[in-house]
């Protein structure tokens, strides 16, 4: 079955496409099956790397999507189907599950999916006692703790928040709140794209 | 959530009927509505069914007992007739039929229980968004310029030949095999560049607008059509003259 949402995203920090391919009969009789799965392009980093494709990274990445997007799409209105959402990183500097997320989330509302909220992602990370939101991969490479955060800006509810490093408690609530309003920065802005999308495309129907 | 504030689940345009508040998507699956003509390609066969995909979120179904046999004959289907379906449509086989019904998934139910729908036989397939076909009292249409056309709901749409006479009793299963005359296939190219180009500009499909698109192309070569610039020429002359004709 062809690909039914598609997005390319050029972003200054990390690239990538999304796809959604449509649904296919599946096995859960109440609800859809989501199914995510990521890739690395060889060119995506500053050295040129293969990456096979079931290796531990990329099911890592793809089993946080679909915890993400299990949380955010109404799987209810789809029963017995399965959702495939394939993300490829083209460039990656930092930031690369906020950006999959962003981009997976303007992907399945081009095609048509119901959901919640739009899923908005952004990391963070804590450097000599700043609170950084939206790490580089500079940044990400200097070693100190890291956070992805997925909110559904509208009721602030957390899809998905990842953290493996130790931080102190006493500063975890200023990184999240850094995440957080960056999330809700990149939400305002998805927002935007996707009114006036829909705006152009409603003029040139007719409507 | 606490606000009372509804948010739609969909990007799309918003349609208020007075407390009804709809907000479609502009491009989705197709869901089905019972009485909508569509064209199918036949996906699996199965024991009394055939599968035929419809661009719509489940594969639709096409009962056994829902297909006109040949000739039109109306009789209890027996296991013979089971062991037959391939014969009469494999997969592969492009259909036209009708939704009889909508499961409570979602999935549709169709039949062919008319002379007019069947297998279709030579001709050119368009697969657009269900979204840009306009709903119209009838979907089959023979176009003045030599060929015909069926719009089906779901998106596809299936150019074809006009055929010389209405065959009665055939019933959509006698595959005509017969070379189309250049003529013939230069028509059915150019519609289907002209469908291609309007589906690109976002304009609804039907067949006024089909047809003037058509005729604002003649001028072009076929294989020009598919040029962004010649195609922003035509859909704009099309629209033009589709407004002239509503004003």
């Amino acid at each position: 079955m062809k690909p039914y949402g598609f997005l390319a995203v050029p972003r200054c920090d990390s690239a990538l496409p999304a796809k959604i391919r449509g649904s296919r009969a599946r096995a859960l009789p109440d609800r859809a099956l989501v199914n995510c799965q990521y890739s690395s392009a060889t060119f995506s980093t500053g050295e040129r790397k293969r990456r096979p494709h079931g290796d531990r990274k990329s099911c890592e990445m793809g089993l946080q999507l679909r915890q993400t997007f299990e949380a955010a799409i109404l799987t209810q209105l789809h029963p017995r189907s399965q959702i495939d959402i394939y993300v490829q990183v083209l460039q990656a500097d930092g930031g690369t599950y906020a950006a999959c997320v962003n981009a997976a989330t303007l992907a399945v509302l081009d095609a048509g999916i119901p959901m919640r909220d739009f899923v908005c992602a952004c990391s963070a990370g804590f450097v000599d006692g700043t609170a950084l939101a939206d790490l580089s991969h500079v940044e990400e490479a200097a070693g100190g703790p890291q956070l992805a955060l997925a909110l559904l800006p509208a009721s602030g509810q957390i899809a998905l928040l990842e953290m493996d490093a130790r931080l102190h408690e006493d500063h975890l609530e200023r990184v999240l709140e850094a995440a957080a309003q960056a999330a809700r920065d990149v939400h305002t802005l998805l927002d935007l794209v996707v009114r006036q999308h829909v705006r152009e495309a409603s003029i040139l129907l007719g409507d | 959530m606490g606000e009372e504030k509804l948010i739609a689940s969909v990007a799309g345009s918003v349609e208020r009927v007075n407390k009804l508040i709809c907000v479609k998507a502009l491009k989705t699956r197709y869901i089905g509505e019972v009485g909508d003509i569509v064209v199918g390609r036949i996906t699996e066969v199965q024991q009394k069914r055939w599968k035929v995909e419809t661009n719509s979120r489940l594969d639709s179904v096409l009962l056994l007992s829902s297909m006109n046999l040949p000739g039109g004959e109306l009789r209890r289907r027996s296991a013979e007739d089971e062991l037959a379906m391939r014969g009469y449509l494999q997969e592969g086989d492009l259909i036209s039929a009708e939704v009889q019904a909508v499961f409570s998934d979602g999935a549709v139910s169709l039949h062919t229980r008319s002379l007019k729908y069947g297998k279709l036989g030579q001709g050119v397939l368009v697969q657009v968004s269900p979204s840009l076909v306009k709903r119209q009292k009838t979907h089959f249409h023979d176009l003045p310029c030599g060929a015909s056309v069926i719009l089906g709901n779901n998106g596809f749409i299936w150019i074809y030949p006009t055929p010389e006479h209405k065959e009665e009793e055939a019933g959509g299963f006698m595959a005509n095999l017969e070379p189309v005359s250049l003529a013939d296939r230069e028509v059915i190219s150019r519609l289907r560049n002209c469908i291609v180009s309007l589906v690109t500009q976002r304009m609804m499909l039907y067949d006024t607008s089909i047809l003037y698109c058509y005729e604002a192309s003649l001028p072009h070569q076929i294989k020009d059509i598919l040029k962004p610039e010649i195609m922003e020429e035509i859909v704009m002359e099309t629209r033009q003259r589709l407004l002239e004709q509503e004003g």
